[in-house]
């Protein structure tokens, strides 16, 4: 027993610093060298202030932008705080939860409600939270259900945002792994762009 | 199923199956003792190492050696891992105080410090919010080498209890240690952190960003060497992500082809592994068997969960929402790549999952359960999952060797009274430690208080899948439990030092007893370990051994939930 102790120790002590210090930061200097944007977060900067990344959902309740997937994200103190970039959650809420059964009711009503004309069913992205609360997607067919909603508040050819959206739509990666999707965030950064 | 689907399973499983032998050619040179010679600079400094660090370069451990060094290593981690987390606080470094509201705990800093080194990484917390980013690499992505390096050691020391005859030395447990770090997991996460980060996984050393939306709402972004810690975590099956929703984090798994290297990383080494063991007992077919059960025991998880997750719940119907339930999945992952992660993350020890299993279909949630609870034998973990499927075999055999009267003997090694019950033992780690701990769990006011509010059944449910997930070391988790109390930071803890060490220890000794012995010649009473009807009777007794075991509870909490459903 005693014959490993000191081979355990030392073991430890030395992967401590080849794996916990030597390999990050050969990672990082890569990194740095060859996808300085993409490892500092893909942030998206408009006139000099950071407005978000594109990997991180956040929040739009304004009617003339595209919405995306409701978030169960929590505060420190534990109040809702939807897409808290820095307390990445879902609601863990089961499936006979009478809770989710209303937070599910209360979403669908509030979209019918934001587009009386819209009579397709409400996609099931748009009320149901994500893994992460911080979802930057939505999928193409939510986003085209929202095109009426969005032409009316701005005033636009609901056509020209169905290109619009058409445009931003990501079809799964190399044509087969993962589902078509559109970034809500990149959608309304062009959208902003067209309508002004 | 739609035909895509299809096809990204089909793919994965192919690619498997034909990574393992290119992967399982190099572990076999990599951790072959003889003939030396061949990289003799490499050599002479493994020796130099090897002697710097106070071990015997030319000890070849019995079984007892091997178990005290795999132990002390474990056990070394753990001290080094509770001191760094308990002084973390006033050490500076981002994020900064503001940004890590949830408070290090000695109960948390000892459950963590199990949970890293045993290969569990079962999180009690949200990285996010806890632990400095120095933290995350020299605290967590250290142990993701250490755990990862140490079960490839045990993997090794266990096979070569079966290719070996007439010796008691199971080779030298910390050369096996420092070749799994260096040539194996090392540069293999290396590579996998560079694609992540092209592909869009974060690697800096920022603090918390504030960012002002399209809209005016202020958000802080949780930044940070994400992409070492991620590259670890899969590839050493450890599953402890850098943020807390781990695999489903955006800036941790950002595409679907992040989510389908990271599932590839997780059996890349475990089924390389595999086939190892044929080349080091000289018997393919046999690895060939094993490897078809492995492949299967997947197969069929996946068709499980695709299928319960297909049926629309209530809340669904009622309100007219078009589709299948997305709640708790990821869009850019969809049914497919969900369904990918959640039965590799389960089978593979490895809780890196990009789904939140608490929100899945009850039927679903019993799918990762059940995949738990057979013990991780489906790739499993670095080393543990084999282990842990010839530890099944050995049960298979006895009792194909009861019926027909003869001495159960696989791969020309017999096992008698001493191997037989050692096996037995190992088979009842895992059901001991989850039905005694979740019983008192669901029996003491402390346990039943972190339950979350979800119907009675998945309450149940989430007791049972936290101890499967610590005693399997694989570490996901019913996110609905808050887990960190005092007393699930403590059963946890126990859960996984079971898990690993206990279970760990019993595969050694019978590692011991098998390389003592000759090698008897096949004869026509001898089990045919490379024949599909073997393979079936492996795949059997898996499944008969965990469902003797945990068909009540799985009856009490994922069916019951299931036919209880208000639809």
């Amino acid at each position: 027993m005693k014959r490993s102790v000191r081979p355990a120790l030392m073991a430890f002590l030395g992967l401590s610093v080849v794996a916990g210090v030597f390999y990050p930061l050969a990672v990082w200097a890569m990194a740095r060298i060859l996808w300085a944007p993409q490892a500092e977060g893909s942030l998206e900067v408009r006139d000099g202030r950071v407005v978000g990344s594109r990997w991180i959902g956040q929040t739009f309740t304004d009617p003339g932008h595209f919405w995306g997937r409701p978030s169960a994200t929590v505060d420190a103190r534990g109040s809702a705080l939807p897409c808290n970039g820095a307390n990445s959650g879902g609601s863990n809420l089961a499936w006979g939860n009478p809770a989710w059964s209303q937070a599910v009711a209360g979403r669908a009503a509030a979209l019918r409600a934001a587009d009386p004309d819209q009579a397709a069913p409400v996609p099931n992205d748009l009320v149901t939270t994500s893994g992460s609360g911080l979802d930057p997607h939505i999928r193409p067919e939510s986003a085209l259900y929202q095109a009426h909603r969005v032409a009316r508040c701005r005033g636009l050819d609901e056509a020209a945002v169905r290109r619009l959206v058409a445009a931003h739509t990501e079809g799964p990666q190399w044509g087969f792994l993962g589902e078509a999707r559109v970034n809500v965030l990149e959608l309304n950064l062009a959208l902003d762009t067209l309508a002004r | 199923m739609p035909p895509g689907d299809m096809v990204q399973y089909g793919l994965f499983l192919l690619a498997t199956v034909l990574l393992s032998v290119p992967m399982g050619r190099y572990l076999e040179r990599v951790f072959r003792r003889r003939p030396a010679g061949r990289f003799p600079r490499l050599e002479a400094l493994e020796r130099n190492l090897l002697r710097g660090m106070g071990a015997d370069p030319d000890e070849d451990m019995d079984w007892k050696g091997q178990a005290w060094a795999f132990t002390a290593l474990g056990l070394a981690g753990t001290a080094g891992l509770f001191l760094l987390l308990m002084v973390m606080r006033w050490l500076p470094g981002p994020p900064g105080d503001a940004h890590l509201p949830t408070p290090m705990t000695w109960d948390l800093a000892l459950n963590t410090a199990v949970s890293f080194p045993t290969g569990t990484t079962w999180q009690a917390y949200n990285g996010e919010t806890t632990l400095r980013h120095w933290a995350q690499l020299a605290g967590l992505a250290t142990q993701g080498f250490l755990a990862g390096g140490s079960g490839l050691a045990l993997g090794m020391a266990f096979i070569r209890g079966f290719g070996r005859n007439r010796t008691r030395g199971l080779g030298n447990f910390w050369s096996d240690f420092l070749r799994a770090v260096t040539v194996v997991l090392l540069p293999l996460a290396a590579v996998l952190a560079l694609v992540l980060v092209g592909q869009g996984v974060v690697m800096n050393f920022r603090d918390h960003l504030a960012a002002t939306g399209l809209e005016g709402h202020g958000q802080l972004l949780a930044l940070g060497p994400a992409a070492a810690l991620e590259a670890i975590k899969n590839v050493g099956t450890n599953g402890g992500g850098f943020f807390g929703a781990n695999g489903a984090h955006p800036f941790a798994n950002p595409t679907p082809l992040t989510n389908t290297l990271g599932m590839l990383a997780i059996v890349l080494v475990p089924s390389g592994l595999v086939r190892a063991f044929g080349l080091m007992t000289g018997r393919r077919d046999a690895a060939w068997v094993l490897l078809a059960v492995m492949v299967l025991l997947t197969a069929l998880g996946l068709a499980g969960l695709h299928l319960a997750e297909q049926a629309r719940p209530a809340a669904l119907k009622a309100a007219v929402v078009q589709g299948v339930d997305l709640e708790g999945k990821e869009v850019r992952f969809g049914t497919a790549q969900t369904v990918l992660a959640g039965v590799v993350t389960s089978n593979g020890a490895c809780g890196s999952s990009a789904v939140q299993p608490e929100s899945l279909s009850p039927l679903g949630g019993g799918v990762l359960l059940a995949n738990m609870l057979l013990g991780d034998v489906a790739f499993g973990g670095i080393g543990t999952g084999l282990v842990g499927l010839l530890m099944v075999a050995v049960v298979a055999v006895f009792l194909a060797g009861l019926m027909i009267g003869r001495t159960p003997e696989y791969l020309g090694k017999a096992f008698g009274v001493h191997e037989v019950r050692l096996a037995v033992l190992h088979a009842l780690v895992i059901p001991a430690v989850v039905l005694v701990l979740g019983a008192l769990a669901l029996l003491l006011p402390p346990g039943r208080a972190a339950l979350s509010g979800n119907p009675a059944p998945q309450r149940l449910t989430e007791a049972v899948f936290a101890y499967a997930s610590c005693v399997t070391n694989n570490g996901q988790a019913m996110g609905g439990l808050s887990a960190n109390t005092p007393f699930w930071n403590l059963t946890t803890a126990v859960a996984m030092l079971a898990g690993r060490f206990v279970t760990g220890i019993l595969a050694l000794a019978l590692a011991g007893a098998l390389s003592r012995q000759g090698r008897r010649p096949a004869g026509p009473g001898s089990m045919p370990a490379g024949s599909p009807l073997f393979g079936g009777l492996l795949l059997g007794t898996v499944v008969i051994v965990a469902g003797l075991s945990f068909v009540p509870v799985l009856v009490l909490g994922p069916v019951a939930a299931h036919l209880t459903r208000p639809w």
